[in-house]
């Protein structure tokens, strides 16, 4: 049995208070407060001492690129699942724009069969595609891809242009239990841009996107949500105006829920500086209006999710001229102490926190979440303290591309345990290393 | 006396008073060079410029050879069908092998904005751009500066109308940035679908029509329409064009008297402008594309180091 011993649990709605938390083959036994003194009982074979930590269900990034099949040279899943457990992630649902795209069983069973072959012990949880190789024209197998461990569907880098097609997907998802996962962009707004459309465009002369190109598709989503009833998950929410209609779908009843992602709360369109490809990325990053606004979104709940929408590239595809360089951010190991600085700025609380990151994802993915007795034993501790310095050129991740090199962040995860066996461990001496 | 401010020209904004001052300043002596029946001095003997074109241009391409060569430096110029671009290659390993054979400068023409930011980072030589995307033509506004203070003595105080796709115009908002900064106002006249967003926070007044831009204005540049520019609805069509913004004997009537007409080149004769109007005699048009070789001249002298009355 192993017990990690007098941490702070924060399990919204649930748990908040220094607990020890006791597991044993692969689930949690029991969830106790700390008998001052008393001698570990001679059943406890490891501890785990989180005085001063934070003890949360495992975090889940419900938004990653790992790019295989397909892109082995950006990232690999085994890589992928390193950055996950290195940022205190336990479990992350790929996006299905792989090569071949996750359209189908038997790239959902290979994506499995490689996290558990790398052997980092990581949950990955596949997103299937919507449309067959993503082109927007016909569905993918849905019942394929939910019996092979699909927990959504998204056509995510995509919108999904057909107004019928879409309907038809949400109506189809339904009847599996599959989420929809929306990539909101209206291509003929889109199309050509490079960056925000702003002032920062106007002076680069670099082709802007307007937030319309997002909001029109959101509000189109949320319409077709409430025709059909079924779940509809808006992914990376940058715009101000799509924070408001999902506030104001939500009011009505609609189910639809959002992420959205670290850049979005940290950065706005001026982090692009000269020309900076770093800080390229779909949907772009916007004004200070729009920051707040998905700031405020997240605090209220209007969005649900913090994902990171972790999007590795090469040098290859990012040191080249600013509209020709691929979009992304690689987010896996920075996405925490991000949005922790939200919980030192008062902005959210660290339960609101541990929902974004947590028990939502789990929610609308319909997985266990949360610390249950009898549940499986996935946990982060978190330092909030902990000051350090982002090093993109010492991520577990092959993507170096961050607009966040360099800067100084404080809280880090310093131990991530999936199924009760630690995948990262970060606490004794000569922290930081991976198991 | 000193030198520039800065090693690379990329954009007007990174160039203070006193370097556009020394440049067109610079820029007049280069000028007599051109005129005299031996058109070349020692002054750059064994420099080496490179020059990469990975959008097609005739006059600018040819106007810095020309500049080059009247300096007596060795002048390569590449094109994008002759580069290793084709072939796959990023720009940035195509000119750090280029730059291991010891070129002086680099210039560079390229159809993304921030391209020779981009190279200005990665490699020791200095950068010259020679047009980026829809962001920066520098050496154009100095010879517009150049043009109109030739003409009219000073840039402070004038007004400048600028008419056209201001959006996708490297050409405006290098000109809005240099004639701004030498203490001219700048208008810009176009159609909303025409207009950047946030365009008046480059510091130019704002207008939809082309009448006002023109009434008082003491230099009106005019910009070229493309007529592909249909298919992305930026206008109805080019005759409607040529009648709201092209500019017409009648138009010019409302500017002031001794007012110039400016156009970078090339024209669409009859869109937006009209041919007596681009032949008459307010038109500098020529002297812009004279004036184009003197400030190269003088870019290439001074990025090499050179100094102010310190040629031969």
């Amino acid at each position: 049995m192993v017990v990690i011993r007098g941490g702070r649990v924060v399990d919204p709605g649930h748990l908040d208070g220094i607990y020890d938390i006791y597991i044993s083959e692969g689930r949690i036994v029991d969830i106790a407060a700390p008998s001052a003194g008393a001698a570990s009982s001679p059943a406890v074979t490891e501890e785990i001492q989180a005085a001063g930590k934070i003890v949360t269900p495992g975090l889940i990034d419900m938004h990653v690129h790992l790019r295989e099949p397909g892109y082995e040279y950006k990232e690999t899943i085994a890589t992928g699942c390193l950055a996950a457990a290195c940022g205190g992630f336990t479990a992350v649902c790929p996006m299905p724009n792989t090569e071949p795209v996750n359209d189908r069983a038997e790239v959902c069973r290979f994506m499995i069969s490689q996290a558990a072959a790398s052997g980092v012990g990581v949950r990955v949880l596949p997103i299937g595609a919507i449309s067959r190789d993503q082109e927007g024209k016909d569905l993918a197998e849905f019942a394929g891809l939910k019996e092979a461990g699909a927990v959504a569907v998204s056509d995510d880098g995509k919108p999904v242009s057909d107004d019928l097609l879409m309907r038809r997907a949400m109506e189809y998802a339904k009847g599996f239990g599959l989420p929809v996962i929306s990539h909101c962009e209206v291509v003929s707004l889109a199309a050509g841009g490079a960056m925000n459309e702003g002032l920062a465009s106007t002076r680069l002369g670099l082709a802007g996107i307007p937030n319309a190109a997002e909001r029109i598709m959101v509000e189109r989503d949320i319409a077709l949500c409430e025709l059909t009833g079924a779940a509809l998950h808006i992914a990376h929410v940058s715009a101000r105006e799509s924070v408001r209609a999902i506030r104001e779908a939500k009011k009505r009843g609609v189910p639809v829920t959002a992420e959205t992602a670290p850049h979005f709360f940290m950065l706005t369109d001026e982090a692009v500086g000269e020309y900076d490809t770093a800080a390229k990325v779909n949907p772009p990053l916007r004004s200070e209006a729009d920051r707040e606004a998905v700031c405020e979104g997240l605090a209220d709940g209007t969005i649900d999710a913090i994902a990171s929408d972790h999007a590795p590239h090469s040098v290859m595809e990012k040191e080249v001229e600013f509209d020709l360089a691929a979009n992304g951010i690689s987010g896996l190991e920075t996405s925490l102490a991000l949005s922790l600085s939200l919980v030192r700025r008062n902005l959210i609380s660290i339960s609101r926190l541990v929902e974004a990151m947590s028990l939502a994802p789990a929610r609308i993915l319909g997985l266990p979440g949360g610390l249950a007795v009898g549940g499986p034993a996935d946990i982060t501790v978190i330092d909030p303290d902990m000051a350090w310095r982002v090093d993109a050129a010492s991520f577990r991740s092959l993507g170096k591309n961050t607009p966040f090199d360099r800067w100084e962040l404080q809280g880090k995860a310093v131990l991530t345990m999936v199924g009760g066996r630690v995948v990262y461990y970060g606490l004794a001496p000569g922290a930081g290393r991976c198991r | 006396m000193g030198g520039l401010s800065t090693k690379h020209i990329l954009e007007m904004a990174s160039l203070s008073c006193d370097d556009i001052t020394l440049i067109l300043d610079t820029a007049v002596n280069m000028k007599e060079i051109s005129r005299r029946p031996v058109k070349k001095v020692p002054t750059l003997r064994g420099k080496t410029v490179v020059s990469f074109f990975y959008e097609s241009s005739t006059r600018t391409r040819v106007s810095f050879d020309l500049a080059a060569k009247r300096l007596s430096a060795d002048s390569v110029a590449l094109t994008a069908g002759a580069s290793s671009m084709t072939k796959g290659e990023t720009l940035v390993d195509t000119v750090r092998n280029l730059e291991v054979m010891s070129p002086d400068i680099i210039v560079i023409r390229h159809s993304s904005a921030g391209a020779p930011h981009l190279l200005a980072r990665h490699v020791s030589l200095p950068v010259i751009n020679a047009g980026d995307g829809m962001h920066a033509h520098p050496s154009q506004a100095l010879l517009d500066l150049m043009t109109v203070r030739e003409k009219k003595g000073r840039i402070a105080g004038l007004r400048l109308a600028i008419i056209g796709d201001i959006a996708r115009s490297r050409v405006a908002r290098c000109n809005i940035a240099g004639f701004r900064k030498m203490g001219a106002s700048v208008v810009v006249a176009a159609p909303p679908t025409m207009l950047p967003f946030g365009i008046d926070s480059l510091g130019a007044e704002v207008t939809h029509s082309a009448d006002e831009a023109i009434d008082g204005a003491d230099v009106i540049m005019m910009l070229r329409i493309q007529k592909e520019r249909l298919a992305a609805h930026l206008f109805s069509s080019a005759r409607e064009y040529a009648r709201t913004f092209g500019l017409t004997v009648e138009r010019v009537k409302r500017a002031r008297p001794d007012a110039l007409i400016m156009h970078p080149g090339p024209l669409n004769r009859g869109v937006e402008i009209a041919p007596e109007v681009a032949d008459g005699p307010c038109s500098v048009i020529l002297d812009q594309v004279e004036n184009g070789v003197a400030v190269r001249m003088a870019l290439f002298y001074l990025v090499l180091g050179g100094q102010r009355d310190g040629g031969d």
